[in-house]
């Protein structure tokens, strides 16, 4: 709904509590974890920030669930083309490249 | 004496001067077209450039006037100082012209130490002998404390023509090459992060740098091609494109992904909510060129010491005439238009 | 993994595209609704729309907080930075938005000290640093960016802070959604649901709409990828008559939402019994306001204001647009008497608006150059 971007956990800070240095693609910035510290957080850890709060941990396995989940969609589809090849040429070998998607 | 001439249609109808009108977009388009130019450049139907082209008794020569407003004035990659004179030598340079000699003001604010005051002045020296100018002369004023945020500079610069470039929007074609001679939004998020108002922090500085060697080296190799140049300074690369689409009436074609922009710029982008097309750049260019000599213009800039980062960055079309259209990564394209207002984040 | 890259990577989009064509039953015309204006701008931005059949129509939402305030409310804040000790903060999305006499930028110019902030706790810090000023912030936004308000009251009143106040124009998102429903002029297929609210208040808030109202909802992330996975996944669930509450933006968001940022809003805020909202009239319990335990932050207590209802040109239809029932484009006063540097209304200047979203990307786009999908 608002802006909001991840950011990766470079250091916990002091002072002010609950405040965290994150990076953006190089960019350091002060960040308030109270909302995401309940989860438990460490250097290291991806945090998506809002209005320099920190909304959500960014779980990395759901991040690769979602990757691996429409890479196989695409290897699916290829699985699929092939079998639609072979019975297209009477079982005489794997599709043609370009009925690929 | 004269009758004044009748007062013209002036289609500027703010009725006070906005932060806008300074940025370099759309505003401060209406306030040149609608109230300077009318008022002053006469019945001229010249589209206005980065300096204009004068004959003197025969002589041909270039001229500009540019004013520096910076604040900080000192930031990482460099100062007041040296925009000031890099402005104006870059002016002349996308015109088609080698500057020769500067005349420099100043107005002070009463309280500015003097140890900044040298400093710039020092730095504007620096600036001055490696751009291979002059400083021929200029003007001080002081006005009381409160005024001038310190110092504003303003350099008036003329130069002589670079032999064989004759940049002009009409000669643009369909099919032209856009170039660009590096990176951008290095300078404008710098300043912003030099502001210290933000909570950021990131390893950039200024790209400020006289363009003249690029331009020069384009030419030696590419000025018959060579249609149009400009630096995208206040409004960015956007705002450049979409003012040589209006002037020409045609289409430019962007591939955003050969835009070079770094990393932390980006980053700093991304955090903010801007587009690092609409960034202050000072020391980048843009050039439009003929396909057949598109190649040879990206070799010669290539090969020159600064121009590794030069990019093709796209075309130019028929179609949608006087707009800049992107194509985005996906197959899908969005139209790129001229900064409106003062780049402000995006935050909810 | 970076977590944005990933996510707008052109073969698995092209990938994504493909699905939908083979979800998508030609028969048939779809209107989804994203009711973000985040995923507005995304899909536009993008170029989204050019990756999708054409019998798949995008609907936008009311969720660009900034749109919906009716112009009184920009006057109300603006009189509050009237007198010269109040230092007015708010976001760099606030400053163009037109009031009566003016947008937070022109009173600027006209000596009003307006500051930008790109977050509360810059207010908090301003007024620290100010002692003998007044620091006021309007504050915005749905329930994503309610929780960073009251934690940062929870702060000033910790600390002793005096000098700072919030006026508080922070709405949510259910009642909307809720009226659009109940709005006879609406027909809707299914919603591409709110990404970073759902961080907020989870996935359950929106359970009503599918077993309720029988339409999907898939909680949607802004890279290209997400919305047109969850386009995907809207498609699936129309295809298997299923409605269904589905979260696809699962690496950020969690089903049962945080629950530190709502019992940090539940601290500091109560539910107005009702508010106007441009376009869509009075509705109950849609916004919140500082409860009593705050009472001394709160601006709209500090300050008189004229709380003067003030509705929109009538040639504006701003109200349609927000609603959805009327595209950008079909306005009348679109691109002509509204423009993003001249706005009549909030929602072409506001960077969560559709009008701004549409203006900027797409109207000037000739037949001529559809890019083939």
């Amino acid at each position: 709904m608002c802006l909001a971007i991840p950011g990766k956990i470079i250091s916990l800070v002091d002072d002010p509590a609950h405040s965290a240095m994150i990076e953006v693609s190089g960019v350091h910035r002060r960040v308030d974890v109270s909302l995401v510290e309940p989860d438990g957080i460490a250097p290291g850890d991806w945090v998506l920030i809002h209005v320099g709060f920190a909304m959500s941990k960014i779980r990395e396995e759901d991040a690769y669930d979602q990757m691996r989940m429409l890479t196989a969609l695409g290897e699916s589809e290829a699985a699929m083309a092939e079998v639609r090849g072979y019975s297209a040429d009477s079982g005489e070998g794997p599709a043609k490249e370009d009925s690929w998607p | 004496m004269d009758t004044p001439a009748a007062a013209p249609k002036i289609r500027f109808r703010d009725t006070q001067i906005e932060m806008a009108h300074g940025a370099g977009g759309k505003a401060s388009r209406r306030l040149i077209e609608g109230l300077f130019a009318p008022i002053l450049f006469g019945s001229s139907q010249e589209p206005l450039g980065d300096a204009a082209l004068l004959s003197i008794n025969g002589t041909r020569l270039a001229i500009t006037a540019d004013s520096f407003v910076v604040s900080p004035l000192s930031f990482p990659g460099g100062s007041i100082g040296e925009l000031a004179v890099n402005g104006t030598v870059n002016d002349l340079a996308v015109s088609g012209a080698r500057a020769e000699t500067l005349v420099v003001t100043y107005v002070l604010e009463a309280g500015l130490p003097t140890e900044i005051l040298e400093r710039e002045v020092r730095a504007m020296g620096r600036a001055a002998r490696a751009a291979g100018v002059t400083i021929a002369g200029g003007d001080t004023k002081v006005v009381e404390h409160g005024k001038a945020d310190r110092m504003y500079i303003t350099t008036a610069g003329v130069g002589s023509l670079i032999p064989g470039v004759q940049c002009s929007t009409r000669s643009a074609r369909p099919g032209d090459v856009v170039l660009l001679s590096g990176p951008i939004g290095d300078h404008g998020i710098t300043i912003l992060l030099a502001r210290g108002e933000l909570d950021l922090e990131a390893d950039l500085c200024s790209d400020t740098r006289p363009v003249l060697p690029l331009v020069e080296a384009l030419a030696r190799e590419a000025a018959q091609g060579l249609r149009w140049m400009r630096d995208p300074t206040r409004g960015g690369v956007a705002t450049a494109l979409n003012e040589f689409a209006r002037d020409c009436d045609l289409s430019v074609f962007l591939e955003e992904d050969k835009v070079p922009v770094r990393e932390t710029v980006r980053g700093a982008c991304e955090l903010l909510g801007l587009d690092p097309l609409h960034i202050a750049n000072e020391g980048q260019f843009l050039a439009v060129v003929a396909p057949e000599y598109a190649d040879r213009a990206l070799e010669a800039l290539r090969r020159a010491p600064g121009g590794q980062g030069a990019r093709i960055i796209g075309e130019v079309r028929e179609q949608p005439a006087c707009t800049v259209v992107a194509a985005t990564p996906y197959g899908g394209n969005r139209i790129v238009d001229m900064l409106v207002g003062d780049p402000l984040p995006r935050i909810c | 993994m970076k977590y944005v890259d990933e996510f707008r990577e052109p073969e698995l989009i092209a990938r994504t595209s493909e699905e939908i064509r083979r979800l998508a039953d030609p028969g048939r015309h779809y209107r989804f609704m994203e009711v973000c204006g985040g995923h507005t701008h995304a899909i536009y931005r993008f170029g989204l729309k050019d990756l999708l059949p054409p019998n798949i129509e995008l609907v936008h939402g009311p969720g660009c907080p900034v749109c919906v305030l009716p112009m009184g409310r920009i006057d109300d804040g603006l009189s509050m930075a009237a007198s010269g000790d109040v230092i007015f903060t708010a976001f760099g999305d606030m400053m163009r938005v037109p009031g009566t006499s003016g947008s937070p930028l022109e009173h600027k110019a006209r000596g009003a000290d307006i500051r930008i902030v790109y977050s509360p706790a810059d207010a908090l810090k301003l007024a620290k640093a100010n002692p003998d000023r007044q620091v006021m912030f309007f504050a915005i936004g749905f329930e994503t960016t309610a929780p960073s308000t009251a934690l940062t009251l929870m702060r000033a009143k910790a600390e002793g802070v005096r000098n700072f106040s919030v006026f508080s124009n922070h709405v949510t998102i259910i009642p909307a959604i809720r009226a659009i429903l109940d709005s006879p002029d609406m027909r809707l297929d299914a919603f591409i649901g709110p990404g970073h609210v759902s961080t907020v208040i989870g996935c359950r808030p929106y359970e009503w709409i599918a077993r309720q109202e029988g339409k999907p909802i898939v909680v949607s992330g802004f890279e290209p990828l997400d919305v047109l996975q969850s386009t995907a996944m809207l498609l699936a669930q129309l295809q298997r008559g299923e409605a269904k509450v589905e979260n696809q933006y699962r690496r950020v968001v969690p089903w049962e939402g945080n629950r530190a940022a709502l019992k940090a809003m539940a601290e500091v805020f109560t539910l107005r019994s009702y508010f106007e909202w441009r376009g869509m009239g009075f509705i109950s319990q849609s916004a919140l306001a500082l409860n009593d335990a705050y009472a001394d932050w709160d601006a709209e207590r500090r300050f008189k204001v004229p709380g003067i209802r003030v509705t929109d040109p009538k040639a504006a239809q701003c109200g349609e647009v927000l609603k959805g029932v009327l595209k950008p484009a079909q306005c009348k006063l679109f691109g002509n008497e509204c423009t993003p540097e001249r706005p009549i209304g909030a929602l072409m200047v506001s960077s969560e608006g559709s009008c701004a979203a549409y203006y900027q990307y797409e109207h000037r786009k000739s037949p001529l150059v559809s890019i083939p999908a």
